[in-house]
């Protein structure tokens, strides 16, 4: 075959199963945009800023497990990639991004819409390459797939000048697809003394993270739990790995964790952490999380084991392998009274959810929600207030339900990554909860949205206000508001329909059930208002730096 | 008795990288210990395998936070391998006589 570089990196995409791509054109991109258009099997969604497309490519890998492509030109379309790869960096999630440069003879020159696109994307990423010869794309783009999808997740950036998109190749055949490499071996010695522990402890507890979505192990989890009396916590990134309702989960831990799921782990004797990373925001005050408890941490990522507490037993490997042969050490055991005890703080010390039986209120509009879906739906949230409210409320039963800008905490995230969600299964009702200082950081994908017709529910919780930066000056600082107030109120539905949306306002609906019932059964994209009162606050909350059983509220 | 000085504390290691010899490795090494507030205190690379590998050395202080970061080097895709080295590396010893 006689290819050009382009055309080969197309070709290498179609053979790696990637059906859809998101991304934004521009001058040295424009090679890679013309092979791009002669594919049959690739089709492209035109984003309206690139961090648009590197969100809705997470939306792609965050349902599917799969590494979703972004691509972007040169330059500030490299740029504006950046936070949404620096998102997907943290939250362990497999992209592969790649961006057009300058041709090579103008790298160094200041040439225009030049940047060091390398440079930048060094921190943000597993692993980049600035590719300088067009043979190299034969090794560099099945290895890019491998890396992303290998061991711990996360994103990789390829940087191809024009110049190596033009130039000509000739290839017999093609490589094979990159694959995932096979997880490291379990040592089994370290699998026995955990079982040892687990068998010997009177309160243990599992800490579930993100790794257990991303080894798709929710369902060996939960079985492992069920069989030897296992109450399991999850981190924000974990929602959904066992359902919440199930009698021995204790939900979310954390910042803005149930009172009962704080005192549970501060009595627990035992924690089995499984692919999760002892982040701040989890944990709090770090010294003071779970003093009493043994520690057994499992996963993929040899560096996050004693990263913040030194383990009792550590072990590498895949979380649903290690998991599952721990099924087979670990001796059944309904561990009656812990678990009584467990049910006793449950009724003690309850989530409360104020006005949850308003649905124009903050918890009463998730739970409106939750009751007008099945677990199919794919629940979205942005970053802040509106995102911890539906963290502790929606009741979420299904691995891959949820997805949040976790560890980078992104605003904007949600309408992207919705969209991008929708175009990777179709078949789902896709809801993005947001807040209106959120939505307005990728508002302009509303265009996509409606372009590409998904089926995206936008329910904008609009108190006015940096909602979570209020919460923070109201209690911390004084009272002293400050740059968290929006002085004029935006008319959300005005935007949503110049852009082509369905718009719907529960603040104007006599009846606003049935409003959101007609919304989430609306076709194609649509915009749910819903004004919420400044003056609520996301309770409990454990102060910065505090432990974590020193919660304010709730 | 004042608390002594941690540059009294910590032993100094050397840690001897074995990496792919193209531009942007040294980047990715120097980078990963800047934005993980882990100082290293001498570097040295040269190329090695007729030009195929190179050979970083690091020399830095031997604190509680060290295997972390050996274990966060061990990650990076370029890196090949990586060896901790006490007293029978005696590089940074014999280039001081330069810094003179």
């Amino acid at each position: 075959m006689h290819l050009s570089g382009a055309q080969l990196i197309v070709r290498l995409l179609e053979q790696q199963g990637i059906r859809l791509v998101s991304g934004i054109p521009g001058g040295p991109a424009l090679p890679l945009y013309d092979a791009l258009a002669q594919s049959m099997q690739i089709r492209h969604v035109l984003a309206r800023h690139e961090q648009g497309a590197g969100f809705i490519a997470q939306g792609m890998a965050r349902v599917s497990g799969h590494a979703a492509v972004c691509l972007a030109s040169s330059g500030p379309g490299a740029t504006n990639l950046v936070t949404a790869i620096a998102d997907a960096k943290l939250d362990s999630i497999p992209l592969v991004c790649i961006t057009a440069q300058v041709p090579s003879a103008m790298i160094g020159t200041d040439a225009f819409q030049e940047v060091d696109t390398y440079g930048i994307s060094i921190p943000i990423t597993k692993h980049n390459w600035l590719v300088r010869d067009v043979r190299d794309l034969l090794t560099i783009i099945p290895e890019a797939f491998r890396i992303a999808e290998s061991g711990r997740p996360g994103p990789v950036w390829i940087d191809i000048p024009k110049d190596v998109l033009t130039a000509s190749i000739d290839v017999a055949v093609l490589p094979l697809p990159g694959l995932r490499r096979a997880a490291p071996e379990l040592n089994l010695d370290l699998l026995g003394r955990a079982a040892e522990l687990i068998n010997a402890a009177k309160t243990p507890v599992l800490y579930l993270g993100g790794g257990v979505i991303a080894a798709n192990a929710g369902a060996a989890v939960t079985a492992l739990a069920e069989q030897a009396g296992l109450p399991a916590t999850m981190t924000l990134m974990a929602l959904g790995a066992m359902p919440v309702d199930h009698p021995l989960s204790l939900g979310m831990l954390g910042m803005h964790g149930a009172r009962y799921t704080n005192y549970a782990l501060e009595e627990a004797d035992l924690l089995v952490v499984l692919g999760a990373r002892f982040d701040d925001r989890a944990i709090g005050n770090a010294d003071k999380f779970c003093p009493k408890a043994a520690i057994i941490h499992i996963d993929i990522d040899m560096a996050e084991l004693g990263k913040i507490r030194r383990p009792d037993v550590a072990i590498q490997g895949d979380v649903a392998a290690a998991v599952e042969a721990l099924r087979s050490l670990v001796q059944a055991n309904p561990r009656t009274q812990w678990c009584e005890r467990v049910a006793e703080l449950k009724r003690q010390h309850p989530l409360a959810l104020p006005h949850v039986e308003d649905p124009c209120s903050h918890y009463g509009l998730v739970h409106a929600v939750a009751a007008e879906l099945d677990d199919e739906a794919v629940i979205v949230t942005d970053v802040g207030q509106h995102q911890m409210w539906v963290a502790q409320a929606y009741p979420f039963r299904r691995s891959r339900q949820w997805l949040t800008s976790g560890g980078l905490g992104t605003m904007g995230f949600g309408l992207p990554a919705s969209i991008g969600a929708s175009l990777a299964q179709p078949e789902r009702t896709v809801v993005c909860f947001s807040g209106d200082g959120s939505l307005k950081m990728n508002i302009q994908e509303m265009d996509t949205a409606v372009e590409e017709g998904v089926n995206v529910k936008v329910i904008v919780m609009d108190n006015q206000s940096l909602g979570l930066v209020h919460q923070q000056q109201d209690m911390f600082y004084g009272k002293r508001i400050f740059a968290a107030d929006y002085k004029r109120h935006t008319n959300f539905q005005k935007i949503a329909e110049g852009f082509g949306m369905q718009v719907f306002d529960l603040d104007a609906s006599p009846d606003p059930r049935a409003t959101l019932r007609s919304a989430l059964k609306a076709k194609g994209p649509c915009l749910v208002h819903c004004s919420i009162d400044v003056q609520q606050k996301v309770f409990p909350m454990v102060p910065p730096g505090a432990a974590n059983t020193e919660m304010i509220g709730g | 008795m004042g608390i002594p000085h941690e540059e009294q504390v910590f032993e100094k290691v050397v840690l001897e990288l074995s990496v792919h010899n193209h531009p942007g490795v040294m980047s990715h090494v120097c980078g990963l210990f800047a934005r993980r507030a882990f100082n290293v205190e001498g570097i040295l690379c040269m190329p090695v395998d007729a030009g195929h590998e190179s050979r970083i050395w690091l020399l830095v202080r031997n604190d509680t936070r060290l295997a972390q970061m050996i274990s966060q080097v061990e990650k990076l895709e370029d890196v090949i391998g990586v060896a901790q080295r006490g007293a029978d590396r005696r590089v940074f010893e014999q280039l001081e006589a330069f810094f003179q």
